[in-house]
């Protein structure tokens, strides 16, 4: 396959920064998008330029440090699927690929396609826990959890914070991410004691980085987990309960 | 008080408010509409629930009193709904001071949901077109007014074909924006209990094109001569 | 050289008890005076450094990623061994100690590994009072499975993504220590070396990924939680940024390096498919269940698998191992693979593949109840290879997975530094030659939650009042001088191949050589050749950037110079175990029928070795292994 791609180069916060092309030739369909970008940095390397920093790590879809927009799509044309899983089988011949980094006030680029998403930390920190110590913990099966409860919980534990859907939300917010953890820990019995002090502390970090939610459902649209945004309502459930407790 | 004020502080507190001042406004329009349906029994029909609108809580409210403490309420209502949707609307420009270069290619918001901003801005001109041209009679918005004949202000009003079109475009507008913000309003209150989770999506593409059609029937009704 | 093992006297069920009884404890009041440096966040080091800020020491955590979420741990996708019983099945704390031993090829500490199937008890009813949502029956209990041919179910799991989920509890509860302030985070701030002083482990050097700026950082004890070194092999089922710089840099510093020839391959991995191919992906072991694994009969038989009729395949394991067939363990399955490979069997690019086929099942129980099962593993599978496994069977080859070896270890998680820690997949205990299904998940949360900060304590008690080293003293200005050295030597080479071409190179020695099967003249000739590649990688790569900025390439290219040492140490270790055992099989030493040959005699030890400088031959240990509880017997699975 002949490609051109078009990468957003920026040396560091203060550049300016702006796209770069390179023509691909001889791409193969088998290669994953990340493959691809290895290629290319391979021969920048060796023609003495600096390859293009992207962040990667597990390329199994799962530790969430990748995610670039391409075409304007974070993670890319396949749904359901994160950077690292793409494969070039997706693109046709001859296609033009527009490659930027995710795009948030809270998401500052650092180089090239890198940012920093350490807000999405701040947001755990803030409450995405149940406060246990360790060694304090009862017998497991004390607690029987309603099978539905529990896989209703996984759906959301699911995320792996990636920031996908601040990058594609219109409005740069971080409900999905914030919502889905929120959610996670409220469905379980042994999330109930930290339930209303939880929401409202996550939620107040979220809302002093990221914008606020207009519902366009972007986010759940290019979730490499698909998370539904009806734990979005449930955000907004917890956190309104919450204000009146 | 306190902390329904300290809720209006956040984000997710703004859109309950934009979603409870919706709901309150969505209930009008749909009042109105089943009111003004009245103009299809004729003229002596309408003019008297005109009027039996300035008589409600009688005696114990004076004449129009209702009238007004629902104009209030409404007026409220609709600030409300326009700060939210401002100050939010500000604060999110802010969540992405640079651009993407290359736009964002949406991936499954729908069109009602990506005008609900200019949406909103053509319903408020609107609603100023429609005060100006049913309740204060300004000349250059209705020449033949007559502050005590409703049913022919309506039907002198409606016999101007770029005003019935100006009204059609205006309910298509208030159709698209209801029926995302209907559905969005329960999303923001977390309305999404299984139970009602089906019939959320369905409720609001009702509500839209209910009123969207019927009060374009009404408007085409008084134009094609159907009506008066 | 300081080489006791230290594991408590008396019987075998009593030690661990009896031991935590006998440490020596560091009073409420006096743990906030010690500073404690935890590197690594996954499943051990997060856990440890949660643990630790929960009793009230000072703590900083490092990890290289941009979050301590994305350890690697995050990848595992089978589940966590527990001795809960909740089946009835007949489990126990003694059972789970049998079967990890027994599995390791009694390679492992007996002790170690008791206190393992003790702990792992607690770590499933704390995980689940974190809020992990494991896999629950109808009636609210928690389900488990039986995993990697064990006889019993104790596997607990979270869908097939059990080490995510262990891996989010145990940031978040390390997140809770961050938002309380007793457990200073840093983010893409990767350990360059170990300072040691006085024969203690006094801090370390970091650089900063983001602006590469160096730093020291002193404290009264290390802990190196960074993982196992499969990413020597350059393709393996590992994260990119995998390394064993923090774990070789301590070695080099004095820690001495276990049984690094024990590497885990694991054998249902999807292949290769090209030279450009960056990793490989793992599927869960739970496909070999219900797919048939095959290969043409013929040499070169091209045809597509479809049109092989039954008469011409040959289903090899099922052939070979009757009784077990496509479940016999990891090993097993991974070096059979490779046999009919090497005989020029194998299907799809380079022949380096064979068949897992599905056509049986999906005939016997319908689309339907398959895609029930295994429905997001061939979601995956298709993802990556553009097949759809419904319709052709999967190909599927072993690929690096765990490595068993790591820094050596007493029964405190004390390295032969003292003052150095070393847990989870970075250190040599538990497993012995061979790690079993869902109990490396088991590992890290044992050590991180219920181990070390209980044998810590010790390690500080008799340290209290003493002031840790100032990172102004000469010890720390030393070693930072020398991290700066070797960077600005990695730019300035300026040669003519980049890092990861000369990693590929030194991955395929290690494959070939040091893989799934060894034999002496092949190991002899690979140390030479991982020689001449180091010494061409200090003449030849090309570095570009500076050191003063984000720099992947330079991150890259300090972590494969110490790639390029480790091979060189595993290939002698495998050189010097002369025997089959475990995942270290030597050609020359098997039974009649072909399969591992243990040498009880002379091989029930440790292989300690000892750093000695770059250009001179490691001192190996011995610790001696008893087996006083469990009698070495043959592992057989005909």
């Amino acid at each position: 396959m002949r490609l051109t791609l078009h990468i957003w180069r920026q040396k560091n916060g203060g550049d300016a920064g702006g796209f770069v092309s390179y023509p691909r030739q001889d791409v193969s369909p088998d290669m994953s998008f990340l493959e691809m970008l290895d290629v290319l940095n391979e021969e920048l390397t060796e023609a003495g330029d600096e390859p293009v920093a992207f962040d990667h790590d597990c390329r199994e879809g799962i530790c969430g440090a990748c995610g670039v927009m391409i075409n304007g799509v974070a993670h890319g044309p396949e749904p359901g699927t994160a950077t690292c899983q793409l494969h070039m089988r997706k693109f046709k011949d001859g296609d033009e690929i527009r490659v930027e980094p995710f795009r948030s006030r809270a998401f500052p680029i650092l180089k090239d396609l890198v940012v920093d998403r350490s807000p999405l930390d701040e947001i755990i920190q803030a409450g995405g826990f149940i406060s246990v110590n360790t060694g304090s913990a009862p017998e497991a099966n004390l607690m029987p959890v309603p099978r539905r409860d529990a896989e209703r919980a996984m759906d959301a534990a699911e995320c792996i914070g990636c920031g996908a859907c601040v990058a594609q939300c219109p409005n740069g917010a971080g409900q999905l991410f914030t919502a889905a953890k929120i959610s996670h820990l409220a469905e379980l019995p042994q999330g109930q004691p930290e339930r209303a002090s939880r929401a409202s502390a996550m939620v107040e970090v979220m809302e002093s980085y990221f914008g606020s939610c207009s519902n366009f459902a972007e986010c759940e649209a290019v979730c490499p987990k698909g998370i539904s945004i009806d734990f979005i309502a449930q955000m907004n459930r917890e956190y309104l309960r919450s204000r009146f407790k | 008080m306190s902390s329904i004020l300290s809720l209006y502080r956040s984000a997710i507190g703004k859109k309950a408010v934009m979603a409870v001042s919706g709901f309150l406004l969505v209930g009008f329009v749909l009042g109105h509409m089943a009111g003004n349906f009245k103009i299809f029994l004729g003229e002596e029909k309408f003019n008297h629930y005109a009027e039996w609108l300035r008589e409600i809580g009688s005696p114990a409210l004076p004449h129009g009193g209702a009238l007004w403490i629902a104009r209030i309420v409404l007026l409220g209502a609709v600030l409300l709904h326009i700060h939210s949707a401002w100050s939010l609307t500000r604060a999110s420009r802010k969540a992405r001071p640079e651009r993407y270069r290359r736009k964002l290619s949406a991936r499954q918001a729908t069109y009602a949901s990506r005008t609900m901003r200019w949406g909103g801005v053509i319903i408020v001109l609107f609603v100023f077109f429609h005060l100006a041209h049913f309740t204060w009679g300004w000349s250059w918005a209705h020449p033949d007014f007559d502050p005590g004949n409703a049913y022919r202000n309506v039907v002198e009003g409606f016999r101007v074909p770029w005003v019935v079109a100006f009204y059609i475009v205006a309910q298509l507008a208030l159709g698209l924006h209801l029926y995302h913000g209907f559905w969005s309003a329960l999303q923001s209150l977390g309305w999404d209990h299984r139970a009602i989770d089906s019939w959320r999506r369905p409720a609001a593409a009702t509500i839209a094109v209910a009123l969207t059609l019927g009060n374009t029937a009404l408007a085409i009704s008084v134009l094609t001569g159907w009506v008066g | 050289m300081n080489f006791d093992a230290k594991v408590p006297s008396g019987p075998l069920i009593e030690k661990w008890t009896k031991h935590k009884f006998d440490l020596d404890l560091v009073n409420p009041a006096n743990k906030r005076k010690f500073s404690v440096i935890v590197v690594g966040s996954g499943l051990a080091g997060a856990s440890a450094a949660a643990s630790l800020g929960e009793l009230g020491y000072h703590v900083d955590c490092f990890c290289f990623q941009d979050s301590a979420r994305r350890a690697h741990s995050i990848a595992a996708q089978g589940g966590i061994n527990a001795a809960k019983n909740y089946p009835n099945d007949g489990d126990s704390v003694w059972r789970l100690f049998y079967d990890t031993v027994k599995g390791g090829d009694f390679r492992s500490r007996e002790a170690n590994v008791h206190r393992l199937a003790e702990v792992s008890v607690d770590i499933i009813d704390q995980c689940v009072a974190q809020g992990i949502p494991f896999a629950r029956e109808y009636g609210g209990g928690l389900a488990n499975r039986s995993f990697g041919g064990a006889q019993v179910s104790r596997t607990f799991y979270a869908r097939g993504q059990t080490g995510q989920q262990l891996q989010l509890g145990a940031y978040q509860a390390l997140a809770r220590q961050i938002g309380a302030g007793t457990v200073g985070m840093h983010t893409k701030t990767e350990m360059l070396d170990l300072v040691v002083e006085d024969g203690r482990a006094r801090g370390i050097v970091t650089r900063d990924l983001t602006s590469g700026a160096m730093t020291s950082w002193s404290a009264d004890a290390v802990v190196l939680a960074t993982g196992g070194y499969s990413n020597v092999f350059f393709l393996s089922t590992n994260a990119k940024g995998c390394n064993a710089t923090a774990i070789w840099r301590a070695h080099r510093r004095g820690a001495l390096f276990a049984n690094p020839c024990y590497t885990q391959i694991h054998p249902t991995c999807i292949p290769q498919h090209g030279d450009y191919q960056s990793k490989l992906t793992l599927m869960s072991e739970s496909l070999r269940n219900d797919g048939r694994i095959w290969v043409p009969k013929t040499a070169g038989d091209s045809r597509s698998p479809g049109r092989i009729p039954e008469g011409e395949r040959d289903y090899y394991l099922e052939r070979r191992y009757p009784a077990f067939g496509n479940l016999v363990p990891r090993d097993i399955a991974s070096r059979a693979a490779k046999a009919v490979c090497d005989q020029g069997l194998g299907v799809g690019h380079g022949g380096r593949g064979v068949y897992l086929d599905f056509a049986e099942v999906l005939a016997r129980l319908g689309k339907a109840s398959v895609e029930a099962k295994y429905g997001n593993l061939f979601e995956m599978y298709e993802r990556i290879t553009g097949e759809n496994p419904y319709q052709v069977p999967m190909r599927i080859y072993p690929a690096p997975h765990y490595t068993m070896g790591g820094l050596w270890v007493d029964y405190d998680l004390m390295s032969s530094v003292p003052g150095l820690f070393v847990i989870g997949e970075a250190n040599f205990s538990d497993h012995g030659a061979n790690r079993l299904g869902a109990s490396a998940l088991m590992q890290g949360l044992a050590d991180g939650y219920f181990v070390l900060p209980y044998t810590i304590g010790n390690y500080l008690a008799p340290h209290m009042g003493e002031e840790p080293l100032s990172t102004d003293h000469a010890a720390f200005r030393e070693v930072e001088s020398q991290v700066r050295e070797r960077l600005s030597k990695l730019l300035s080479i300026d040669g003519k191949r980049t890092v990861d071409s000369l990693h590929r190179a030194l991955g395929r020695v290690c494959e070939d050589y040091c893989g799934m099967s060894r034999e002496r003249q092949g190991l002899e000739g690979a140390i030479g050749q991982i020689q001449a590649l180091r010494e061409e990688y200090w003449q030849n790569v090309r570095v570009p950037g500076a050191a003063q900025d984000l720099n992947q390439s330079l991150e890259k290219a300090g972590r494969v110079a110490d790639y390029f040492e480790l091979a060189e140490l595993m290939c002698r270790d495998a050189l010097d175990r002369e025997e089959s055992c475990g995942t270290h099989f030597r050609e020359e030493y098997r039974t009649d029928e072909g399969e591992a040959k243990r040498n009880d005699e002379d091989y029930t030890h440790v292989s300690a070795w000892e750093w000695t400088g770059a250009d001179s031959e490691p001192r190996r240990h011995k610790e001696a292994l008893e087996f006083e509880n469990v009698p070495p017997t043959q592992r057989s699975y005909k």
